[in-house]
């Protein structure tokens, strides 16, 4: 397929020139669809100190269709589900706004973007959003803990989570454990 | 009592009363779907009771079927190729372009004619028609190809990518994404639409027939006062003049030809009495308390005496327990011998005094109570609404069979086809009544408000416990009287509640606890009063 040329040519890139903070590898060297990212939390937002696993995911048709990216280490933030997987509201992924000259670079720099200003009219968690509307104190307070509990150390990685597309948690028998 | 109108036209349309005047809905005539200006029939009947006299929750609408809508498109463009001497295609492509205003079209090609031709994509004089090149030493961004003799496309932006990721992107917005009349150059942060005939040029055979069925839905999608009917496979649009900023002060339901009736503002089922922004807040509310609330919608209760379970398989909300016989309500657990008797209030939440909630912990008890007793209704009525349908297609079974054994006419046995349609249409607005009287501030017409909905509410119990006798029962001709006038007194109930919902909220006088006008902030349990 077309796309493979184009997906080797970004991901030379991306692993020679990252983007700024962050470290890009193949989940398997054998699936150029399945990239792992390292995400040092930016400077000057709650979530410094911390380091964020993100999976991003290359679905066959792409880039005529968006890359599904999702957080692997869980975070406060109003953009991004609470759970794990992590699912982000980012505009530019939408399938109305996305186009197929976007890169995975342009993707990366939206999600360190929405670390450093949250877009909380757009949320995924109203709470959250709520919370960082009207008390920025507290809402940072638990972003920080967050990162303490969750986003010290190595990067995990979830094998289960990530072997597929995004929802091998939703198939029967991963949930008896 | 025996002519054909008297079975058929009860309540085929949820809002009928006028029980005479099956005649005139003659479902062909898709123009007129506006009463208006209709001549009232003269069928010999008092002039008040005929009179197709408008209400105050009925607002006018038409239906187009696909031919209408193609028709109004062909008939614009004829005008358009008359009036500005273009082509038919070209005048196609700018009506598309200024979203169908004609006038406005007229006057801005008048103004500056090369201006409009360049906008649209149609400068033939300054560029050549769209064409594909080979250009030495390009290389695609899209797919990252640089081989020779690649053919490449652009528009006017000059961005070029190669003519299969064109393709590729182009089938993949016409396909998927239903997109036709204005998809973008491909290029980030590029927002220049790809012309009318770039896309012929490129769409590939197989995608063109999708294509211009987009084309043609722009037509309605462009314009304000067209809105698909959003049942599925219907193909119908609505037109009705009813703006957004009216949504406050009027319930715009409209039924398309496919029977289904829908909110013209927000394209929801038929919620009246209740305003769509009131609809709107209700929905998020019930979706955030979803959790709070899912006890209540559960098919199983405990019989309030004995404690053993029932459980409920019909609408009908009168329930008897099989253990001990004992009656009651199933809203309200109440003992049904005391609803018929007019000092009951199964509807009323009944607000405590103050000094019984003085601290925010009661508050938020009561709060979350007034809720409930809302919720439990509203999700009660959606419930029975549906376990009426499961029974009448039971029933419908069980009456083929009738017909077969007893010899009556399927027109004969239709009643029911009556009945259970007014069951679901009087649910439905029964349903909303509770919805909005959650966000109901009491003034003096609430006591009125809450009288109509409880006569409605007798109305359908009392049909509903009819509607759910064994057939044999149902096979009894008196019976089959007693049902239809039940149906028609459930529909005339119906009437007037929404008459008088429909008359205050046009004249602005219901007071609501919170505010419906903007957007809707968060209102959970312990916020609302
Ligand atoms: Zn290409
Ligand atoms: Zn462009
Ligand atoms: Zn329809
Ligand atoms: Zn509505
Ligand atoms: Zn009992
Ligand atoms: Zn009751």
């Amino acid at each position: 397929m077309a796309s493979q040329k184009r997906i080797a040519k970004e991901l030379s890139e991306c692993m020679a020139n990252p983007p700024a903070g962050m470290r890009v590898s193949l989940a398997n060297d054998a699936d150029v669809h399945k990239w792992h990212i390292v995400l040092e939390g930016p400077p000057n937002t709650p979530y410094v100190g911390g380091t964020f696993g993100l999976v991003i995911v290359l679905p066959p048709e792409y880039p005529f269709k968006a890359p599904v990216v999702t957080f692997a280490t869980r975070i406060y933030h109003p953009n991004v589900t609470n759970d794990t997987p992590g699912k982000i509201c980012l505009g530019l992924l939408k399938t109305e706004n996305w186009k197929p000259s976007f890169k995975i670079q342009t993707v990366l720099q939206a999600v360190r973007g929405l670390l450093v200003e949250p877009q909380p009219d757009d949320p995924l968690e109203a709470r959250i959003a709520d919370e960082f509307r009207s008390d920025r104190k507290e809402f940072e307070k638990n972003a920080r803990q967050y990162v303490t509990q969750y986003a010290k150390g190595p990067v995990k990685f979830d094998k289960k989570l990530t072997s597929t597309a995004g929802d091998a948690a939703a198939t029967p028998g991963a949930s008896s454990s | 009592m025996d002519s054909e109108d008297d079975f058929m036209s009860a309540v085929s349309s949820g809002d009928d009363v006028h029980l005479d005047d099956s005649d005139n809905d003659d479902m062909s005539g898709a123009d007129d779907f506006d009463f208006d200006d209709e001549p009232d029939p003269d069928l010999g009947m008092p002039k008040d009771i005929m009179q197709k006299k408008r209400v105050a929750y009925d607002i006018s609408f038409k239906v187009f079927q696909p031919s209408d809508i193609q028709k109004q498109q062909d008939d614009l463009i004829n005008e358009v190729n008359l009036i500005l001497d273009i082509s038919k295609e070209e005048a196609a492509i700018l009506l598309r372009y200024f979203r169908w205003n004609k006038e406005r079209l007229i006057e801005d090609y008048m103004d500056k004619s090369r201006q409009v031709l360049d906008a649209a994509g149609l400068a033939h004089t300054t560029t050549s028609l769209p064409k594909l090149e080979v250009i030495p030493g390009f290389v695609c961004d899209i797919c990252c190809e640089d081989g020779e003799g690649l053919q490449s496309f652009a528009i006017k932006c000059g961005h070029r990518y190669c003519v299969d990721c064109y393709r590729h992107y182009l089938s993949q917005k016409i396909r998927e994404e239903g997109e036709a009349a204005r998809i973008q150059c491909p290029a980030d942060g590029c927002s220049l639409i790809i012309d009318a005939r770039s896309l012929d040029l490129l769409v590939t055979p197989e995608l063109t027939e999708r294509y211009h069925a987009l084309l043609n839905r722009t037509y309605v999608e462009d314009k304000d006062n067209l809105k698909w009917c959003p049942a599925p496979d219907c193909q119908n649009a609505i037109e009705c003049g009813v703006k957004k900023k009216d949504l406050d002060k009027v319930v715009p339901t409209v039924s398309c030809l496919c029977s289904h009736r829908f909110c013209f503002g927000c394209i929801l089922s038929d919620h009246q009495p209740a305003p769509c922004n009131l609809v709107k807040r209700w929905l998020k509310k019930c979706a955030d308390d979803s959790e709070t609330a899912n006890w209540i919608s559960a098919n199983t209760k405990e019989c309030p005496k004995c404690n053993s379970t029932i459980e409920k398989n019909g609408g009908c909300n009168h329930m008897t327990c099989r253990k001990c016989r004992h009656e009651f309500c199933w809203m309200c657990m109440g003992p049904w011998s005391e609803h018929g008797t007019s000092w009951y209030n199964c509807n009323r939440f009944e607000e405590r005094s103050g000094t019984e909630a003085r601290d925010a912990q009661a508050k938020s008890r009561v709060s979350l109570e007034r809720y409930l007793h809302y919720y439990n209704r509203y999700a009660n009525h959606e419930q029975s609404a549906r376990l009426d349908q499961d029974i009448y297609h039971k029933t419908e079974k069980k009456m083929v069979q009738l017909q077969r054994e007893s010899g009556m006419s399927w027109i004969e046995v239709q009643y029911l086809n009556s009945a259970s349609q007014a069951l679901q249409t009087c649910r439905q607005t029964l349903m909303w009544t509770y919805a909005f009287a959650f966000y109901l501030a009491r003034n003096n017409l609430t006591e009125i408000f809450e009288d109509n909905q409880k006569d409605l509410e007798m109305a359908v119990e009392a049909l509903s416990e009819m509607f759910e006798k064994p057939v044999t029962e149902l096979a009894d001709p008196k019976l089959k009287v007693v049902i239809m006038d039940k149906t028609s007194y459930c529909s005339k109930r119906r009437v007037i509640l929404l008459e008088d919902t429909a008359q205050n909220l046009a004249e602005g006088r219901w007071t609501f606890n919170v505010d419906l006008t903007g957007s809707g902030s968060n209102d959970g349990p312990s916020t609302t009063r």
